[in-house]
């Protein structure tokens, strides 16, 4: 075995696995945020920012980055899981454990929540299968109205559910793994209280996103010319 | 406050191949004052009196520092009570009448031998993968020409405080033996006398620890809360700064030209 399969397959090197994959997506989470907080900026802001993205040079190179990153996550986690278990081939009869959260042991049930989300968000909002009727509609310059398909995809309660309670999720699994990559690579120190910085990039990044939608669904953020 | 009347729920198996199960006894005039393991002793001889086997657990110091005593009880190591082996703990802590469960370690790499007693071997494989320095006999240097700075020293004696007893891995969700490996790499490289051979033996006792079979860590720090010497997840941190770094840079020994080794 070379040292470097050695050291991807250690038990560390996995989860500095983990932690490099996590902060890749969490950039990606904080830049697609402040996206849509455009909503906000109206019709013409909101459309003219997905233009620019729909026309970004390097579009591919970033999406099949952020799948790779997102693949290789998924499947550290998954051997992870499965050695874990290995670890502890008869469980104990009682058991209370005291310093872990939900959010640090619940870690595999809200990613898996997350993901699955995630390819319902990829169907409506990239691919256009969930509301085909409103994916191809222009705007008065030409362009893809994805601010229209923005607000009537939330105008509906069971959307704007499911997007709540994934967002939640992400604001869970970001509570422990947002602060859980700094001790992992070793940085963690005394001096520096990074402990927090999981809890607070979770609400952070659940309000910026629940923002946008709830304007929506209380009629803050309407249709043009409704 | 008289004697305490007790029942004690305890894992009982014969050897490593059998199966084994929770079994309920009663055990009566506990003193308060009594340690935990002396309220087994007392369970012991009521056993025996009834001409049953008594229950198999391990002791050796009972003074908290050997690092023997291993139990889970009531659901936490040690007991759960801060910075207390399961020796230094007392039944004034409990009540009258009270149902105590007790278990042994359970982790694949601590297999059960009998009853609640395991086999900690795998910890031995780790210390003997690298927790030593390698220095000449004979040749002490004078004790004041190597200065040390106070936190220095202090870090390192806050690690060697490790006792080796395993309740990290007990209470690790994933069995993870991270706080143990990560004491005993931060006791030798807080100091001069541990730089030398600081990547090799960070490399060979998490290699060490990974071939045992424990789980992986994730964080939770459920080990910095059951420990009874009060080892902190910084040990943690710095065994995984450190072992990246010695993955990638780490010129490894080839087996040539260094001494025959
Ligand atoms: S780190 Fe603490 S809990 Fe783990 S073996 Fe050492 S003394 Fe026991
Ligand atoms: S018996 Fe030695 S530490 Fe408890």
């Amino acid at each position: 075995m070379s040292w470097f399969q050695r050291y991807m397959r250690s038990s560390i090197g996995a989860k500095q696995v983990m932690a490099v994959t996590g902060l890749g997506m969490v950039l990606f989470a904080l830049i697609h945020m402040t996206g849509h907080l455009q909503m906000f900026g109206g019709r013409d802001m909101y459309n003219g920012y997905a233009h620019f993205l729909q026309h970004l040079e390097v579009k591919w190179v970033a999406r099949l980055g952020l799948i790779a990153i997102v693949v290789i996550h998924i499947f550290t986690a998954i051997s992870l899981v499965m050695k874990n278990r290995a670890a502890r081939p008869v469980a104990y009869a009682m058991y209370k454990p005291v310093a872990s959260t939900p959010m640090s042991r619940y870690m595999a049930m809200t990613g898996l929540v997350i993901l699955a989300f995630i390819i319902y968000h990829l169907l409506h909002f990239t691919i256009g299968t969930v509301q085909p009727q409103y994916f191809h509609m222009l705007d008065d310059k030409g362009r893809y109205d994805a601010y229209s398909m923005f607000v009537r995809g939330f105008q509906n309660v069971g959307i704007f559910a499911s997007y709540a309670v994934a967002v939640f999720m992400l604001c869970m699994h970001l509570g422990h793994g947002a602060s859980s990559w700094i001790q992992s690579l070793g940085w963690r120190h005394p001096k520096y209280g990074t402990d927090k910085l999981g809890p607070i990039l979770g609400i952070v990044l659940f309000l910026g996103y629940i923002a946008p939608p709830t304007a929506v669904l209380i009629g803050m953020i309407k249709l043009p010319g409704a | 406050m008289s004697d305490m009347n007790l029942t004690v729920h305890v894992w009982r198996q014969k050897d490593a191949k059998s199966p084994g199960k929770m079994v309920p006894y009663k055990v009566t005039g506990v003193s308060e004052h009594a340690s935990f393991l002396e309220m087994l002793d007392i369970l012991n001889e009521q056993l025996q009196a009834k001409g049953e086997e008594p229950v198999a657990f391990d002791h050796d110091c009972r003074e908290g520092i050997c690092g023997m005593c291993s139990l889970m009880i009531n659901g936490r190591p040690h007991g759960g009570q801060k910075a207390t082996t399961t020796c230094q703990l007392h039944m004034r802590k409990f009540k009258d009448g009270e149902e105590i469960f007790v278990e042994p370690w359970r982790a694949g790499a601590f297999p059960v031998l009998r009853d609640l007693s395991v086999d900690r071997t795998s910890f031995e494989k780790i210390q003997q993968a690298g927790g030593f320095v390698s220095t000449n006999v004979g040749s002490a240097p004078d004790a004041n020409s190597v200065p040390i700075p106070k936190e220095d020293a202090d870090r390192a004696m806050d690690a060697a405080a490790c006792i080796g007893c395993g309740a990290c891995v007990a209470a690790c969700p994933n069995g993870s033996a991270m706080l143990f490996v990560g004491a005993k790499l931060a006791h030798l490289h807080s100091l001069p006398q541990g730089q030398a051979e600081r990547g090799h033996r960070t490399q060979a006792m998490v290699n060490a620890m990974d071939a045992a079979g424990f789980g992986n860590c994730s964080n939770h720090y459920e080990c910095e809360a059951a420990c009874p010497k009060e080892i902190s997840r910084d040990v943690i941190s710095l065994m995984n700064k450190d072992y990246v770094k010695a993955s990638f840079t780490h010129r490894e020994r080839s087996g040539k030209g260094d001494g025959g080794a």
